[in-house]
């Protein structure tokens, strides 16, 4: 336990450290937010739609999660080339736990995040329903954080150095995001589009905390709930046993 | 004298390349034992396996006792190294590295604050015990990993070119504390180097390590006596040639360059 705990709190703490690295990543969800809540707000509406800031807050938030959850993750490639990762190798603990903490580090990180980009999406406009099922939300944002921070280890542990990061970044993270109907409405899209992103774990991440959220979702909360959990289990469990093969 | 690291035949390969051939050594236990070897010659994975970073190939290892293969657990909790390389958080201060070193030795939490207290005087730390770590110069980022390599009372202590960029002052400062923790603490020390003049004046015993294999092992004077040289210098030339040895760049450096980057 103190394994894990001291390992968060490392985590944390470098974060809380870097204001430039807090701020910095408030950028991106702030211009998503204002060019295409504001930019495809009325068309939205004349669709039919309603209120798209409504629609686009819980995506954007979800975004900030998704990419500070990945980066935390990858955090560890730096480790590895500048020698901390050695110190923790050769404690006599288990790397398992090692890599517990520091992905709950890295999600509650991301988690924190999120809650800023919630502050931030309040301002341009999004209301969610109540205090309760923010709270609600916020358990499954929890889950996403884990598992995405779970997906930068289990890259880092695959990789050498930062060379090929804007590849994953490019490939990987940034499809992840569109294609997780983050910014536009599953239910009209096209059968191609729909397909790939019901094998995208952000889709239900996204659909369940704007069910949580504002009460509208696809899938039903439980539902995106269940699937969230299980390919969180799943690539904490992958990164875990990658992590504990690690040679330096 | 009792062995506390023995090893049979350990060998390392990465594909074709054997880093590490077929050695067998023995170091006693409260014995301060040398590495001598150029550049690339096999000194840093030979560590790496004695501490269980990296399996060997082929052969048989056993440290305190146990065998890093298996109970790693058991071995990590004997020894306590500094690498070739820092490995230390940048981000936190001097007093948190050394508190989550403590946490993941186990220190009892009643112990921890006297016992980092204890160390971080040792080494003239103590009134920089808050600072960040990334605003300390090479020569403190070594001291603070000594005293966090000897926090849990290990008794072994692996030192890969501890030496290295450090001023004469600092350089004989650090040898003069590790000496008296050797002889009050009977702790062993294992350290590599390629400085002849620090293998001569620290190690009881010196292994001159080339090409991944142990040419010769003995007292400086036994290494002498055998190549019939006058100094451990020319003793070293006679068993390891002259050729200069390359080592591949190991890209850290262009990390370095990405991380600013990334970070700024």
């Amino acid at each position: 336990m103190s394994t894990i705990y001291i390992l968060w709190l490392r985590q944390v703490k470098r974060y809380l450290r870097s204001r430039s690295r807090i701020i910095g990543s408030l950028g991106q969800p702030l211009l998503f937010l204002i060019t295409f809540g504001f930019g495809f707000g009325s068309i939205y509406q004349k669709a039919g739609q309603g209120n798209y800031m409504q629609f686009l807050a819980p995506g954007i938030i979800l975004m900030s999660v998704l990419f500070t959850a990945v980066f935390s993750g990858a955090e560890l490639i730096w480790d590895k080339q500048f020698g901390f990762l050695k110190e923790t190798l050769v404690a006599p603990v288990p790397r398992y736990q090692i890599m517990l903490g520091r992905t709950l580090g890295g999600a509650s990180v991301a988690v924190f995040q999120g809650i800023i980009v919630l502050i931030l999406t309040l301002f341009v406009g999004f209301r969610p329903d109540t205090l309760h099922e923010l709270l609600i939300g916020f358990i499954l944002i929890f889950l996403v954080a884990i598992l995405f921070t779970s997906v930068g280890t289990i890259i880092a542990s695959l990789m050498e150095d930062m060379q090929g990061f804007q590849l994953i970044m490019n490939f990987l993270v940034m499809p992840t995001f569109f294609l997780s109907g983050a910014i536009f409405p599953l239910t009209a899209a096209p059968p191609v589009l729909k397909t790939i992103t019901a094998f995208n774990p952000l889709t239900y991440g996204v659909d369940g905390v704007r069910g949580a959220f504002i009460g509208a979702s696809t899938y039903g909360f439980a539902f995106d709930f269940l699937i969230t959990a299980t390919v969180t289990a799943l690539l904490l469990g992958l990164g875990s046993y990658l992590f504990s093969k690690i040679q330096v | 004298m009792k062995s506390i690291i023995t090893t049979k035949n350990l060998t390392k390969k990465y594909g074709d390349f054997t880093a590490v051939d077929d050695i067998s050594f023995d170091v006693g236990e409260g014995e301060i034992f040398a590495f001598l070897g150029p550049n690339g010659a096999g000194k840093s994975t030979t560590i790496k396996m004695l501490t269980t970073i990296l399996d060997p190939t082929k052969g048989e290892i056993s440290l305190n006792g146990h065998d890093p293969g298996r109970d790693k657990d058991e071995v990590r909790k004997s020894f306590g190294i500094v690498f070739q390389d820092p490995s230390l958080d940048d981000e936190l201060t001097c007093y948190e590295n050394m508190y989550f070193h403590a946490v993941l030795y186990k220190i009892p939490k009643e112990e921890i604050k006297a016992r980092i207290e204890e160390m971080l005087k040792f080494v003239e730390l103590w009134d920089r015990r808050d600072n960040l770590v990334k605003t300390f110069s090479g020569g403190m980022k070594r001291r603070l990993e000594i005293a966090r390599g000897l926090l849990h009372h290990p008794k072994i202590l692996f030192l890969d070119e501890p030496t290295i960029g450090l001023d004469p002052q600092t350089r004989n400062h650090m040898w003069s504390y590790l000496k008296g923790v050797n002889s009050s603490e009977g702790m062993t020390i294992f350290f590599t180097t390629h400085y002849m003049e620090e293998a001569e004046k620290i190690a009881q015993r010196i292994s001159v390590i080339d090409h991944g294999k142990i040419v010769a092992t003995g007292t400086s004077e036994q290494l002498k006596g055998k190549t019939k040289t006058n100094s451990l210098e020319e003793a070293f030339l006679a068993l390891t040639g002259h050729v200069i040895r390359d080592e591949e760049a190991s890209g850290a450096d262009q990390m370095r360059l990405r991380r600013r980057m990334w970070r700024h």
